[in-house]
């Protein structure tokens, strides 16, 4: 309606004139209103999709949770579909348990790189690793499962023999901590990096100034300085490796049941939507979908830690 | 600028008419000469086949196959979303009641897998059993070596999952619903391939798949000392095979009785043969 009454506008004006200058004036303003459109349009996109899953998820969700109980959904240790049994308590608990993991295993490589990138590396070795880091992000997730497959999970299966005696395949919570932990590096590594180099520079100048080390100076003023940029490159690349699904689904095992060590198989809820989604009929695929609203909330909760930490350094 | 936007008009205007065209089209085609099939993925490779066949040899008649499951594949014929439902398991109980005509097109046997490194080689189907449900979690229970062993299921829903814990007796009554009995400590491999890769890949894993995907990187283990091959699964001394099922319900279309009679057919049935499961007749 409005772009209407506009374009009424413009015809009005533009009869008063009528010379051919002002016809490519008015169709020029046409196109200008025409292209404001279709920015309006092309951002309305992602909102509605947003707003349209959401409400979708929680719509075909929401009804499986009252039916089987949110108690006995969040806090059952059965699944069982042909029983028409579900409790998520494992999933959830796999889910926790496999982003802990691969944060103890990213966080600390991811962050160390990104101090080499940005502060201690000459600048031919950053050339060298920063694309690196940026090939790492575009390997398609199915790629790092398949890998993980192949040649991590023997591994493990190896190692577990070789400390405990027992063999249960390599399939476990280890194998998708180190996955996952590898997958969320090209996360920490760039945005640490960037707010790395967003530190003033006085700051390093008077720390050295006053007879640091430049270690000395990395650890006690340029990463406190970076802080909030870091923590956000960990929440953000924790929404990455709880979202995770095809990597995850190749080499956790996806068994049902809490795992006891870090040797143990586990299903991340992801796995249980995605493992399942193509059979599931009735309660069962009401219950996958419920499974989605656990997760999308998981999601949600990391995005507000996100917004938190990003606004508190704009307060700053 | 002017000539710009005045082309971009006309091909969204001639592109918009184009596609109109078309889907009144293509609706009317489908009312009168398609055929939809839903159902089991096991029995979606044959029916697809079967499906290119049907239709070089009637042109103009449209199959449409969808793999969606067993329980999926009664459900749509049940309520006559799909002209034709696919199952590749026995019709439940309840199932049966619904009214649905059931044909068998086909057999199937489920290999039990292991290791070829692994020492046992046959099984009854007691302990496969009792390995599936977790009682026995040691291959030196059964003759083999001092080994946990790894169960290697497939998901809930999958037809062959259905048909091996029923054949194999991993069912227990609750309520009006059958549970499952298979331990929740089992791994789960998402299909055919992805159960086969982790037996090849784990010494003392086993688990099971469709016959057609029997290869040398895993061994087909004897069950009551019968090897799984077609020929036992014909014989019928081979115990775990499943048939494979089409269902239809009341008066179906003449595309759908048409597509019906060619997989009866010596074409159809040849076409089971050569990708590897078992004729109708030869059982």
């Amino acid at each position: 309606m409005l772009i209407k009454s506009d374009l009424l506008n413009h015809k009005l004006k533009d009869t008063n004139y009528g010379d051919d200058n002002m016809n490519e004036k008015k169709s020029t303003k046409i196109i200008e209103k025409l292209i404001e459109t279709i920015f309006f349009l092309s951002a309305s996109v992602s909102v509605l999709s947003v707003i349209i899953i959401t409400a979708f998820i929680f719509i075909k969700g929401a009804p499986a949770i009252f039916e089987i109980g949110a108690g006995n959904f969040l806090l059952g240790k059965v699944w069982n579909p042909a029983g028409n049994i579900y409790g998520i308590f494992p999933m959830i608990v796999s889910t926790i348990f496999a982003t802990i993991g691969a944060v103890v295993i990213g966080v600390p490589i991811g962050l160390l790189t990104a101090i080499f990138i940005a502060e201690i590396a000459p600048k031919r070795v950053s050339k060298l690793v920063r694309p690196a880091v940026e090939l790492l992000a575009g390997i398609p997730s199915v790629v790092y499962g398949f890998f993980g497959l192949i040649v991590i999970v023997p591994m493990i299966a190896k190692l577990q023999e070789a400390l405990t005696g027992k063999n249960m395949g390599g399939n476990s919570l280890l194998a998708t901590s180190l996955i996952l932990g590898v997958m969320i590096l090209p996360t920490i590594i760039s945005i640490s990096e960037h707010s790395i180099r967003a530190v003033p520079k006085k700051y390093k100048e008077g720390s050295l100034a006053l007879g640091a080390t430049n270690i000395q100076t990395i650890f006690k003023v340029t990463i406190p300085a970076a802080r909030s940029g870091i923590m956000a490159s960990i929440v953000l690349g924790l929404g990455r490796a709880v979202g995770e699904t095809m990597a995850v689904i190749l080499v956790a095992g996806n068994t049902t049941s809490i795992p006891n060590s870090i040797f143990d198989s586990i299903r991340p809820l992801t796995a249980n939507i995605a493992i399942e989604m193509g059979y599931a009929t009735g309660l069962h695929q009401e219950a996958l979908f419920a499974t989605g609203v656990v997760l999308f909330i998981f999601i949600m909760t990391l995005n507000l830690i996100l917004n938190f930490v990003v606004n508190r350094v704009g307060a700053k | 600028m002017k000539k710009l936007s005045s082309l971009l008009l006309m091909s969204i205007v001639s592109l918009s008419i184009l596609t109109g065209c078309q889907n009144s089209e293509e609706k009317e085609s489908k009312e009168n000469n398609s055929v939809t099939l839903a159902g089991s993925t096991s029995v979606t490779p044959y029916a697809e086949k079967m499906a290119q066949a049907f239709e070089s040899e009637n042109p103009g008649i449209v199959v449409d196959v969808q793999g969606l499951g067993s329980t999926a594949g009664v459900k749509a014929a049940n309520e006559n979303t799909a002209d034709i439902g696919m199952a590749s398991r026995e019709l439940k109980e309840e199932e049966k009641g619904m009214g649905l005509t059931e044909h068998v097109i086909a057999h199937e046997g489920i290999a039990v897998i292991t290791n070829p490194k692994n020492e046992v080689k046959e099984l009854d189907i007691e302990s496969l059993k009792k390995i599936f449900n977790g009682e026995i979690n040691n291959w030196k229970q059964v003759g083999g070596a001092d080994e946990t062993i790894i169960v290697v299921s497939r998901e809930a829903g999958s037809g062959t999952r259905a048909a091996f814990d029923e054949l194999v007796g991993l069912e227990q009554e609750n309520g009006d619903t059958k549970l499952s009995t298979v331990t929740p400590e089992a791994l789960i491999a998402d299909g055919n391939g992805s159960i086969r890769q982790n037996i090849a890949g784990k010494e003392n894993a086993i688990g099971y798949l469709s016959l057609g995907y029997l290869d040398d990187s895993v061994t087909g283990i004897k069950i009551d000392g019968i090897e799984p091959t077609t020929e036992n699964v014909i014989s019928g001394d081979y115990k775990i095979s499943r048939p494979f099922l089409m269902l239809t319900k009341g008066e179906v279309k003449d595309t759908a009785k048409a597509y019906m009679d060619f997989v009866m057919s010596e074409k159809g049935q040849a076409i089971i043969e050569k990708e590897g499961a078992v004729r109708v007749d030869q059982k």
